[in-house]
C-alpha cells in the first residue's frame, strides 16, 4: 500500500492502494464511480475507458501508480444528466444505446479521437473505434451519433 | 420428475389460462418436438397474487402511478414500453409512472423475461395491461360514484376524471385512491383502450434511462455496493467434466485482503477485502483438478453428434415422402452447419448477495427472479421464501448468460462469510462455462417436380443440450449448480413417437414452406403437403441454454438457404419461388414488403458479378412475428472477405408498441446477427473450451464496415402483439448466405462464414 494522489473529473483525491492496482478498480471500488465498467479485464473491449491527459486509456490494464496526479475523466465527469456533453447529447438524441453498458468506452473513445482529429475520415474514425464492442450491436445508431457530433463541433 | 413449461404447446391458450394455476405436464411428452425451452413466461401465484389488482399497480396521494411487473429491461427497451402501456391504459403522462421490476418482494411471478414473450404476455388482454384496463375501469367507477355521473359521461386525461361537456366537474386519481389499495379483482373483461385512441402507445417514446445511461449515472448491478461489502471471485474447473482433488489453502496465506478461500464439492471461490485483492487470490490459489472425460475432437463434432444415442422426435410426417422422392423429376440434396454461440455479454455477469443465518438477499441481473429465488434456496438450502431477489440491470443479454450462475456465486460467497459479497466474473470465467446456443447439423433433401415446383421436403437435424435455464427446480442448469452436485437435464435417448397435433414449431424445425399437417390439420405457413421432419438432441459437452433466436436461428439458416438452392437450381426468381410455396398471408407480406423497398429486380442466381443480393424470411416461432430481409453484398474472390453493403428489413409483430424501439431491435438483431454469420464460433481442444477471450471470439467491433440497416415497419392491427427482439437476427446469415451464392456462384453451408470458408467454397464452386 502507498499513498496516491488522483485527480478525477476536477476533484483531488489521495488514496491508500497498492499502486499496481489497475486504475478500474479504483474509480470503481474506492471512488465509487460508475462510467466506467469491467468488460473484459484485458484491454479489449473498451468498457472501462478513462480520458487521461487528453488519450484514450483502458483504465483495466492501467496501474494506478501510472496516473498519480493526471487529470483523468469517465463519463460521469465529461457531463451531466441535467448538463450532457455534445457527444451525450448525440447519444440521447440518436437514443443510441440498448443496455447501455458499452456506452462508456464507445463515448470516451470518440471523444478523445475526434478531440485529435476533428476532421478524421469516415475510414480513420473507424479505425479508431477499431477494438470498441457493443455486444448489443447497436452500432447504426452509435456512428450517426458520433457523426452528427463531429459535424456539429466542426 | 422435473416441471416445465412448453414454449409451444399452443402458447395462446396456455397463456391465457389462469395465472395462479402451475400446469403440470410431462416432460417426455412436451419436449418431443425438439421444443427449446425459452420458459417458464406465465404469470403464477406467489405471495404477490396475479388476480388482485393491487399487485400490479398503486396509485399514490400525489396520484403518480406505481407499477410492478415481472418483465424487466434488458436492453430491448421493456422498461419504456410497459410505462408506455400504463400510461396509455391511464391516461396519465409517462412521467407520472413508475415501473418496479422483477424485485420478488413486490411484484409478481411472471417466470422469465425471455423468448420474445414479454410484449404478447404483458400487452395482450392479460396481466399488467389487462391491470391497467381495470384500473382505468375502477377509476371511472369511484369517480362517477363521487361526481353523481354515469361513467359513460366520464373521461379521463392526465390523471383527472372529467365530465364531459363541464369543466367545472371533476377529480384526480390522487382524490380517488391515493395511496390506498383498490382491494378489486383484475378484471379479465375490462376494456382496453382502442388502438385508434392511442396516444402515447404507438409513438416513439424516447427510452427513459437513456440520459443516465449516456452519462454514466445509471446504476447497473456492477454498481450496487452494500455497506461491509466484500468482494469475490470463482476459480473453474481447469478442464471440462473435472472435479476438485485438492485445494492447498497456503497457497494463498497471508495475502493482502484475503477473507477466505471457499469450497463446497466442485465449488471454489475466494472472498477478499477488495476486488483487485481477489482477482489476485484468485488466480494464485493452487487447485489440483482431476482430468476430466475429455472432449470429442472439434474437427470432426458435427459427424460425432449423429453417431450419439438421441432424443428423437417427429414434428411432422406426412409419410409419402420417401415414395415422392422416388417419383421425383429432380432431387437436390444438402448438408448445413452451425456451431456452438455465446451470448458473450459485454460486462462479464455480476451480482451482490448479502447471507445471514437462513435469509439471503440477492441484487441479480438475472432474467428469472422468481426461478432464482428457488435456485439461490436450493444451493444454499433454505426456504424460497427465505430469499429476496431484486432484479438489477446488467449488461445486455441475449439469452441465459452468467446471470443466474453468478448469482449462485454470491449466494454461495456470501454464505460462507456471512458478509455481503459482491462477485463479478472474469472474462473467462464468462465464456468459458456459459450456457451456449446450440450447435446444429441440419440434412435437407427436397423433390422437384416437372413444373419446378417443390413436391416434397424432408429434414432432419442433429444438435446437443445441456442445462438451460433452471427454471425453479433445476439448479444444476447452470455451472455453478452443477459444482455443487445438482445435476443438469441431459437428453434422454428415445425413439421418436408418431406426431401429434397441433403442429408445433416453436424452434421453426418445420421450415416455413411446409403445411405442417397433422391429423388432417395444416398449421405450417407454406404448401408443401409432402413433408418430413424428424430431430435428435444428443446429450452435449457443453452447458447450452437459450441465445437469441435459440434453435430457430441455426433451423432457418438451413431451410432459407435450401429453399434458395431449390429456387437456383429450376432457375427460379428467390423471391417469387418463395412466394409461391407460402400460403400465410403474413408472411408472404413481409417477403413482398422487404423486395419492394430493396428494388428487387426478378433474378436467376447467381448473378457471378462479385455483388449479390439474396433473401430470407420466417415466421418466428410459426406465429411470434414476421419477417424477411434482402442483403446487398461484395466478396472479395480473392480473400473470401464479405462485405455487406446494406439489409432491408421488413416485419410485421402486429400493433407496434414503439416504432423507434422496434427499429432499434431490428438494426441490433440485424447486426448481431452479421457478426455471429461472419465471425463467432466456441472453438475447443482435447479438454477445454479455447474462446475465452475477445481473440479467441471474434465479435464484429464498432470500427468493421457497418452495412445500413433499412426498416419498414408494417403496423397491423386487429391481431395480437408478438415478439420483435429475436425476428431479424433469426434470417440474417440465411439472407448473407444467398447473397454470395448470388455473387458467386458458391455455396457456403457452414457458419461462421470465414475468409477461409469462402475461399475453399469458391474453389469448389462446379
Ligand atoms: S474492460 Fe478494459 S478493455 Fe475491456
Ligand atoms: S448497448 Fe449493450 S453492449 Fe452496447
Amino acid at each position: 500500500m502507498s499513498e496516491i494522489a488522483l485527480n478525477v473529473n476536477g476533484s483531488s483525491h489521495r488514496l491508500d492502494v497498492d499502486p499496481t492496482t489497475p486504475l478500474l478498480y479504483v474509480l470503481s471500488d474506492d471512488l465509487g464511480l460508475r462510467g466506467p465498467k469491467l468488460g473484459c479485464g484485458l484491454g479489449q473491449c473498451g468498457a472501462c475507458t478513462v480520458i487521461v491527459r487528453g488519450r484514450a486509456v483502458r483504465s483495466c490494464v492501467t496501474p494506478v501508480g501510472t496516473v498519480a496526479g493526471a487529470e483523468i475523466t469517465t463519463l460521469e465527469g465529461l457531463g451531466t444528466a441535467e448538463k450532457p456533453h455534445p457527444l451525450q447529447q448525440a447519444f440521447i438524441d440518436e437514443q443510441a444505446a440498448q443496455c447501455g453498458f458499452c456506452l462508456n468506452g464507445v463515448i470516451l473513445t470518440a471523444k478523445a479521437f475526434l478531440d485529435q482529429k476533428p476532421k478524421a475520415t469516415d475510414a480513420e474514425l473507424q479505425q479508431g473505434l477499431g477494438s470498441v464492442l457493443c455486444r448489443c450491436f447497436t452500432h447504426v445508431r452509435m456512428l450517426r451519433a458520433i457523426k452528427k457530433y463531429q459535424e456539429k463541433r466542426a | 420428475m422435473t416441471t416445465k413449461i412448453p414454449t409451444a404447446v399452443d402458447r395462446r391458450a396456455f397463456l391465457q389460462m389462469s395465472g395462479a394455476l402451475v400446469v403440470s405436464f410431462s416432460a417426455a411428452s412436451i419436449l418431443d418436438a425438439a421444443d427449446v425451452v425459452q420458459g417458464p413466461f406465465d404469470t403464477r401465484g406467489s405471495h404477490v397474487d396475479p388476480t388482485q389488482l393491487d399487485s400490479w399497480l398503486a396509485v399514490g396521494a400525489d396520484g403518480g402511478v406505481t407499477a410492478y411487473t415481472g418483465k424487466c429491461e434488458f436492453g430491448q427497451g421493456m422498461y419504456t414500453a410497459q410505462i408506455q402501456l400504463v400510461a396509455e391504459e391511464l391516461s396519465v403522462p409517462v412521467s407520472r409512472v413508475k415501473l418496479i421490476q422483477c424485485d420478488t418482494s413486490i411484484c409478481p411471478d411472471q417466470g422469465t423475461t425471455s423468448g420474445s414473450q414479454s410484449t404478447p404476455t404483458n400487452f395482450n388482454e392479460r396481466n399488467l395491461a389487462q391491470a391497467a384496463a381495470t384500473a382505468r375501469e375502477a377509476l371511472l367507477r369511484l369517480a362517477s360514484q363521487r361526481l353523481g355521473v354515469p361513467v359513460d359521461r366520464l373521461s379521463a386525461s392526465d390523471g383527472v376524471v372529467g365530465v364531459k361537456g363541464d369543466t367545472g366537474k371533476r377529480v384526480s386519481y390522487g382524490e380517488l385512491v391515493g395511496g390506498k389499495r383498490f382491494d378489486v379483482t383484475v378484471n379479465a373483461h375490462a376494456p382496453r383502450k382502442a388502438v385508434a385512441d392511442w396516444k402515447v402507445m404507438g409513438t416513439p417514446v424516447p427510452r427513459v434511462d437513456m440520459t443516465e445511461m449516456a452519462t454514466g449515472t445509471f446504476e447497473f448491478v456492477h454498481n450496487v455496493r452494500v455497506p461491509g461489502m466484500l468482494h469475490g471471485r470463482v476459480v473453474r474447473p481447469a478442464s471440462v467434466g473435472a472435479a476438485v482433488a485438492s485445494v492447498d489453502e497456503a497457497s494463498v496465506r497471508g495475502m493482502p485482503g484475503l477473507v477466505k478461500v471457499v469450497v463446497r464439492k466442485n465449488f471454489v471461490g475466494v472472498v477478499c477485502e477488495k476486488q483487485w485483492q481477489a482477482i489476485q487470490a484468485a488466480a494464485k490459489l493452487k487447485v489440483v483438478w482431476t482430468a476430466g472425460p475429455g472432449l470429442p475432437a472439434q474437427h470432426d463434432f458435427y459427424d460425432h453428434l449423429r453417431k450419439q444415442p438421441a432424443r428423437d422426435a417427429a414434428v411432422v410426417d406426412s409419410k409419402d415422402v420417401d415414395q415422392k422422392m422416388t417419383a421425383a423429376s429432380s432431387v437436390l440434396k444438402a448438408t448445413y452447419l452451425h456451431p456452438y454461440q455465446m451470448h458473450g455479454s459485454m460486462g462479464t455477469s455480476c451480482a451482490v448477495a448479502d447471507v445471514q443465518g437462513n435469509k439471503a438477499t440477492v441484487w441479480s441481473p438475472t432474467q428469472s427472479a422468481y426461478p432464482t429465488r428457488s435456485g439461490v434456496a436450493a444451493v444454499l438450502g433454505i426456504p424460497p421464501d427465505n430469499v429476496r431477489v431484486i432484479y438489477v440491470r446488467g449488461s445486455g443479454c441475449y439469452g441465459i448468460n452468467g446471470a443466474d450462475t453468478v448469482s449462485y456465486d454470491a449466494a454461495l460467497l456470501s454464505h460462507a462469510v456471512g458478509k455481503p459479497v459482491r462477485i463479478q466474473l472474469s472474462r473467462q470465467d464468462e465464456m468459458a462455462w456459459e450456457n451456449y446456443g446450440f450447435a446444429y447439423v441440419i440434412d435437407q433433401r427436397a423433390a422437384v417436380d416437372r413444373s419446378g415446383t417443390i413436391a416434397a421436403w424432408d429434414c432432419e437435424s442433429w444438435s446437443p443440450s445441456l442445462g438451460g435455464r433452471p427454471g425453479y427446480d433445476q439448479p444444476g442448469n447452470v455451472v455453478t449448480g452443477m459444482l455443487v452436485g445438482f445435476e443438469p437435464a441431459a437428453p434422454a435417448p428415445r425413439a421418436a413417437g408418431a406426431p401429434r397435433g397441433p403442429l408445433r414449431n416453436g424452434s421453426n424445425a418445420v421450415p416455413s414452406y411446409l403445411a405442417g399437417c397433422i391429423d388432417g390439420s395444416c398449421n405450417g405457413a407454406g404448401t408443401i403437403k409432402s413433408e418430413r421432419v424428424v430431430t435428435h438432441t444428443i446429450a452435449s459437452p457443453f452447458f447450452t441454454g437459450p441465445l437469441r433466436s435459440p434453435a430457430r436461428l441455426q433451423n432457418t439458416f438451413a431451410h432459407e438457404c435450401f429453399l434458395d438452392e431449390i429456387a437456383a437450381h429450376v432457375k427460379a426468381d428467390p423471391v417469387e419461388y418463395r412466394v409461391r410455396h407460402l400460403s400465410d398471408p403474413r408472411l408472404r407480406e413481409v417477403v413482398q414488403a422487404a423486395a419492394k423497398a430493396a428494388k428487387w429486380q426478378p433474378r436467376q442466381s447467381p448473378q457471378r458479378t462479385g455483388s449479390g443480393r439474396g433473401i430470407a424470411c420466417v415466421a418466428y416461432e410459426g406465429d411470434n412475428g414476421y419477417v424477411a430481409m434482402v442483403a446487398d453484398v461484395d466478396v472479395d474472390q480473392s480473400s473470401g472477405r464479405i462485405r455487406v453493403r446494406k439489409l432491408v428489413v421488413a416485419q410485421d409483430c402486429g400493433p407496434i408498441t414503439n416504432p423507434d424501439g422496434m427499429k432499434n431491435q431490428i438494426e441490433g438483431g440485424a447486426l448481431q446477427g452479421l457478426s455471429r454469420a461472419l465471425g463467432e464460433e466456441v472453438t475447443w481442444d482435447e479438454r477445454k473450451v479455447t474462446s475465452i477471450d475477445w481473440r479467441t471470439y471474434h465479435s464484429l467491433p464498432l470500427g468493421f464496415d457497418v452495412p445500413e440497416v433499412e426498416s419498414v415497419l408494417i403496423n397491423r392491427n386487429g391481431v395480437e402483439a408478438s415478439g420483435a427482439g429475436e425476428t431479424a437476427i433469426t434470417i440474417v446469415a440465411a439472407a448473407v448466405g444467398n447473397a454470395v451464392f448470388d455473387a458467386t456462384g458458391a455455396r457456403i453451408r457452414e457458419v461462421p462464414f470465414t475468409p477461409e470458408r469462402i475461399v475453399a467454397a469458391l474453389r469448389a464452386r462446379s
